[in-house]
């Protein structure tokens, strides 16, 4: 058979979301330089906006599985070995880090902390 | 029915790797493999996954060729989504769009079906007298269901009183539907199975009894309920180590099983189906029923010279092709794919993922006067579905060896969540993708 090829990768992510690919393509890259931006800018991460931020990311964690749920007609109790614990333990992990990663950035662009020099 | 293969492998890895795809955009370029010129004529025969894969395919690689597309019907229909449909899980519209949508630029459709095929002068008629030769053919006709042999079945009942029948199109998936769900509100004894001979995704039949009893479990009717699983012969499949799992299975769900027993007449008004079986006839009353008609080539095929004349292929019309090249026997510049081909096992959306690169391989090495290694295993594959939720990744070959994509990951007889979720999420791009000619 085939070696695996990248960019049956992109055809079929370009198949099942469409428009919205490039949408989420560029919300991530936008995202994560305005990350990496804003720890240039601080100087570090600001502790408590941090907390605040992962505190929203545990709750992304779980709409992440939500709509993972929704789009697939099922959901993760419908888990039946350890691939399936990887994929919720996956998909979770993805939303919680995202929704981390976004919401301490706009928190951090709305109002930047001076403190975050101290 | 349902596709993929190692497309659900790639799908997967895709799944951590997005970010790293996404950013290989400019990589779309990759698909400018070396083409060749040529001023060869390809006539395909059906527009159907197998031909507008090929198309996609021998459209990407030759330059100057003249590539026709015969197809008379104008809707192209996503086969590995009817059991879905059928199940309610997906609506009528998820498995309907149209063949214009994935005809590469520079193939023609003539939107007519194929009448005659005539492989000594090399030329295919249309149903309206046009004669389209060629110097290639590739036969992508799919099959014809045969409803007709079984007596006092009729079509336009699918839906009514009991009846279904999931592959008879997606209306009648959907009609399916609204009986099974009618009878899980309420149980009685519910009939499945399959008919002797070759047939399109011969998983569908168990997936679907499968489905019936999760649908009665959840409305808290499968005490009311009896299910009769009526195998064609003394296996359950054929892949014997899937059939030990799926026995067990039906053993651990209480569905009860008959073998060597096919599906001979029908009565719709009083709902009894009646056997042959190795020791005569055998009536069963029903409350549902999901008939699986025979299946056969099309009449175009059969009445060709193309069809085996001899072995387990030629009853039904089966292309008699060189089943690790899909090539012909006797008509070297003709090639057989998809449901059409007389190969062991394989008539599913997985089977054309790999048969059409390699006889597109072989064309192409033909026409560029080279020859082609390409060798396809009769690899195909089977998420079955073992309840609403769960599956089974089964992949095998021709030789009943079961094949792992995921090894040490994904255990092929294992009942899991993320298989189900590769069959209703990943499947139908991954097959979009294919008939694109991208994946």
């Amino acid at each position: 058979m085939k070696e695996l090829d990248p960019m049956v990768f992109l055809a079929v992510f370009q198949e099942m979301l469409g428009f919205w690919l490039w949408v989420y393509v560029l919300v991530g890259v936008v995202g994560a330089v305005a990350f990496v931006a804003l720890l240039v800018r601080e100087r570090g991460l600001v502790s408590r906006r941090l907390v605040q931020s992962e505190l929203l990311g545990l709750l992304g964690g779980g709409v992440a599985l939500v709509i993972m749920a929704r789009v697939s007609s099922s959901g993760f109790t419908d888990a039946g070995g350890p691939a399936d614990w990887f994929l919720i333990a996956l998909v979770y992990g993805v939303g919680l880090v995202a929704t981390t990663v976004l919401v301490y950035t706009l928190l951090g662009w709305r109002s930047p902390r001076a403190v975050a020099k101290a | 029915m349902s596709i993929t293969t190692p497309s659900r492998r790639q799908f997967l890895s895709a799944m951590s790797a997005l970010p790293v795809a996404a950013g290989l955009s400019s990589a779309a370029q990759a698909s400018a493999r070396d083409t060749i010129q040529t001023q060869a004529r390809i006539v395909i025969a059906g527009g159907g996954a197998a031909g507008l894969t090929a198309a996609s395919r021998l459209a990407a690689s030759l330059k100057g060729a003249t590539i026709l597309v015969i197809d008379g019907r104008k809707a192209h229909y996503y086969q590995p989504g009817f059991t879905l449909v059928a199940s309610g899980i997906k609506p009528k519209e998820y498995v309907v769009s149209n063949t214009s949508d994935y005809l590469p630029k520079g193939v023609q459709w003539i939107n007519e079906a194929a009448a005659e095929i005539d492989p000594e002068g090399k030329k295919v008629v249309t149903a309206s007298g046009q004669s389209v030769p060629y110097d290639y053919l590739i036969v992508a006709t799919g099959l014809e269901l045969n409803y007709a042999a079984i007596e006092g079945m009729d079509t336009n009942r699918i839906g009514q009183n009991g009846l279904g029948s999931i592959y008879h199109s997606p209306d009648a998936a959907a009609a399916t539907w609204q009986a099974l769900s009618a009878y899980a509100d309420k149980g009685g004894v519910g009939v499945f199975g399959r008919p002797s001979g070759e047939m399109k995704c011969a998983g569908a039949p168990l997936k679907y009894t499968f489905i019936s009893d999760d649908h009665l479990r959840r409305r808290g009717n499968r005490g009311k309920a009896e299910l009769v699983y009526m195998a064609q012969s003394k296996s359950l499949f054929g892949v014997p180590i899937v059939a030990e799992k799926v026995r067990m299975l039906f053993q651990d769900r209480g569905v009860k099983v008959n073998h060597e027993h096919v599906l001979q007449s029908i009565d719709l008004d009083k709902r009894i189906a009646t056997y042959k079986t190795p020791t005569g006839t055998a009536e069963q009353g029903y409350d549902f029923i999901n008939v699986v008609p025979p299946m056969r080539a099309p009449e175009v095929v059969r009445n060709s010279p193309l069809p085996w004349t001899e072995g387990p292929f030629a009853a039904d019309g089966w292309v008699e092709v060189d089943r690790d090249t899909l090539r012909h026997k006797r008509y070297p510049n003709v090639f057989a794919l998809g449901d059409i081909a007389g190969v062991p096992k394989g008539k599913t959306a997985a089977s054309v993922k790999w048969q059409v690169p390699v006889a597109v391989d072989h064309l192409i090495a033909d026409i560029s006067g080279k020859a082609s290694s390409e060798i396809y295993n009769g690899y195909t594959s089977c998420p079955l579905i073992t309840r609403l939720g769960q599956a089974m990744l089964i992949e095998f070959d021709y030789k009943d060896n079961l094949i792992t994509s995921f090894p040490g990951v994904i255990a092929p007889l294992e009942e899991l969540w993320i298989s189900w979720v590769m069959k209703t999420m990943a499947l139908k791009p991954t097959y979009l993708s294919m008939l694109r000619g991208r994946a």
